[in-house]
């Protein structure tokens, strides 16, 4: 059985500051990770390789650094990576496409897995639209995977149901990050990442002329205008405190 | 034109009323889809808030497969020239509209909050970063594709002498090989966070799932008797069912008064109750990302607080 996980590096959330004048995100400096829910694809394909045998490829489009990142989940138990460096303006129909290129090259494969959405922007975008440009099944917001050797059937969570899907090969799923919990490598797994292959290639290499279909044309801050008024001291009178303020608000009725 | 098409009529006539603004900017018409068996008296009652055609779809298709409900709508793009997009946030609608994009090599931007027309291009802003930025689109193509959550805009008036014509039409969905082999209602206790006015929510600072009567008690004396939570309680622990969960992934709310015991502030649960009126933190870690949320904020241990604070609200209201 032949996984590609798709895996995106992005800003580390839990660092990111805010410009306290102008209220936008510093993004400049800050640490950057694979996004979470890509680890739990990428348990997700372990567990699968565990069961049936084969080859993982994990699958970035990124910048070059980005490399360091994919080594985390050799570590953790993909055979070879693969890094497109992304083009400047890059959206989702530019990452999408190359995405789906990529895979073509990597040829032979029966399950692309990708988290639900990045943590990041959250989209959720990047799944259904490689799907759609490969003309594969996709099977979005698996919470359990059962995969057989000529087919495989996923629990999904679609909010107001639970919907289970079955597909045969080739299939591209997303899945949630309730699904597992992904595992932490050991040091020797660690070292041993070092010498699995990345390969790199170019964007155009791929896909030439690739324009974006969105631009980010600005990135607002948020203020979130809130009064901040907080009680820290004599529980009692916090509370009381509380009650009044919010009765003067007109929220409760005294 | 201007396509809606929401498998919730409710939100599809709360997105009709943006489509209508921004028909109207283009110059456009406005369509909304039906896809399933023809049911004119839904068609009519989208007209009623501002479709100018409705076009149905009949198929015979049992149940959503995003493959083929992709099918049906690029046909259907086709067919009505559709330049602008609008398909409903739900978990069926952003499957369905980022697979559409894909296939007709069209940008999407998912969970927009706001769209507008400048300069004869298309806009749409999305709060990205967890809640700490606002990216601002723009489409420099079409057709453009948005999803907008529930809740986002407000519709317009039913007015039931509008006229607008309906539109019935087979289409043949190319079939997926994909198999649904079972749909089951998720288990709800019947909560409707959305509508509600007021919302005592809980998320890991609780301990216990028997101390969620803590939770309770509080928003029955508010009156609210609404208990919602963050993504933990819902979706790891499941104390609560996930009509009560709050947040990105789960339901996003708008109450008069929202308050959150035990909660971290991820901005995940942020980007879901931001909206909400007056919002009350009440946390042990007076560094807890919550509170710049919060208007109000209590710093405790919330089995201390609920109970005091259920019993100072009981006596404030008599």
């Amino acid at each position: 059985m032949n996984i590609i996980v798709c895996a995106k590096q992005v800003v580390d959330l839990s660092e990111m500051k805010v410009d306290p004048s102008t209220k936008k995100p510093i993004l400049k400096g800050i640490a950057q990770k694979i996004s979470d829910i890509d680890k739990n694809a990428m348990e997700e394909a372990i567990k699968i390789k565990d069961k049936h045998g084969g080859k993982i490829t994990v699958l970035t489009i990124g910048p070059s650094d980005a490399k360091e990142r994919i080594k985390e989940l050799l570590a953790m138990g993909a055979d070879e990576g693969a890094l497109v460096t992304a083009p400047d303006n890059i959206d989702y129909h530019m990452t999408a496409t190359l995405l789906a290129e990529a895979v073509k090259k990597i040829g032979d494969y029966d399950i692309i897995l990708c988290g639900e959405a990045s943590v990041d922007l959250f989209s959720g975008q990047i799944g259904p639209r490689v799907a759609g440009l490969l003309n594969i099944p996709q099977i979005t917001y698996a919470q359990t995977i059962t995969a057989e050797k000529d087919k495989i059937t996923a629990e999904r969570n679609m909010g107001e149901q639970a919907v289970t899907t079955e597909a045969t090969y080739p299939v591209l799923i997303t899945v949630t990050k309730e699904i597992n919990e992904p595992r932490l490598p050991s040091l020797m797994q660690i070292l041993g990442a070092a010498n699995k292959p990345i390969n790199e290639w170019t964007a155009d290499s791929l896909s030439s002329g690739l324009k974006p279909l969105v631009e980010t044309v600005e990135l607002k801050g948020v203020s979130m205008e809130r009064k901040n008024i907080i009680y820290q001291n004599d529980l009692d009178e916090s509370v009381n405190k509380l009650v009044d303020s919010l009765a003067k608000e007109g929220v409760i009725r005294g | 034109m201007v396509l809606v098409y929401s498998d919730n009529t409710k939100h599809a006539i709360e997105m009709l009323s943006k489509a209508v603004e921004i028909a109207k900017q283009q110059k456009k018409k406005v369509t909304a889809v039906i896809i399933g068996k023809t049911d004119e008296k839904l068609a009519k009652e989208y007209i009623a808030y501002g479709a100018d055609q409705v076009f149905i779809a009949e198929i015979s298709l049992d149940s959503f497969k995003a493959e083929e409900y992709t099918d049906i709508l690029s046909k259907i793009v086709k067919e009505t020239g559709d330049e602008t997009i609008l398909i409903s946030s739900n978990k069926n609608g952003k499957e369905l509209s980022a697979r559409l994009g894909g296939k007709l090599n069209a940008g999407c931007v998912a969970d927009s909050n706001n769209i507008y027309v400048k300069n004869n291009k298309l806009f749409a802003e999305r709060v990205v970063y967890s809640g700490n930025a606002i990216a601002v689109q723009q489409f420099n193509s079409k057709p453009a594709i948005v999803t907008i959550p529930s809740k986002t805009f407000d519709p317009l008036k039913k007015d039931e002498n509008r006229k607008g014509e309906i539109i019935k039409k087979k289409i043949d969905a190319e079939k997926s090989s994909s198999k649904i082999l079972k749909v089951q209602e998720m288990k709800t206790e019947g909560v409707n966070v959305e509508d509600a006015e007021i919302i005592v929510s809980c998320g890991r600072g609780l301990k216990n799932k028997d101390d969620i009567k803590l939770v309770k008690e509080l928003a029955d004396v508010l009156k609210g008797k609404t208990v919602g939570c963050s993504r933990p309680i819902a979706a790891d622990l499941k104390w609560l069912s996930e009509d009560h969960w709050i947040g990105l992934s789960g339901h996003k709310v708008k109450p008069k008064l929202y308050i959150a015991a035990g909660i971290s502030g991820q901005i995940q649960h942020i980007a879901g109750m931001r909206d909400s009126g007056i919002i009350v933190a009440i946390n042990k870690d007076p560094e807890a990302l919550i509170f710049k949320s919060a208007d109000y904020g209590i710093v405790g241990d919330l089995y201390e607080v609920l109970p005091k604070l259920t019993d100072a609200v009981k006596a404030k209201m008599g």
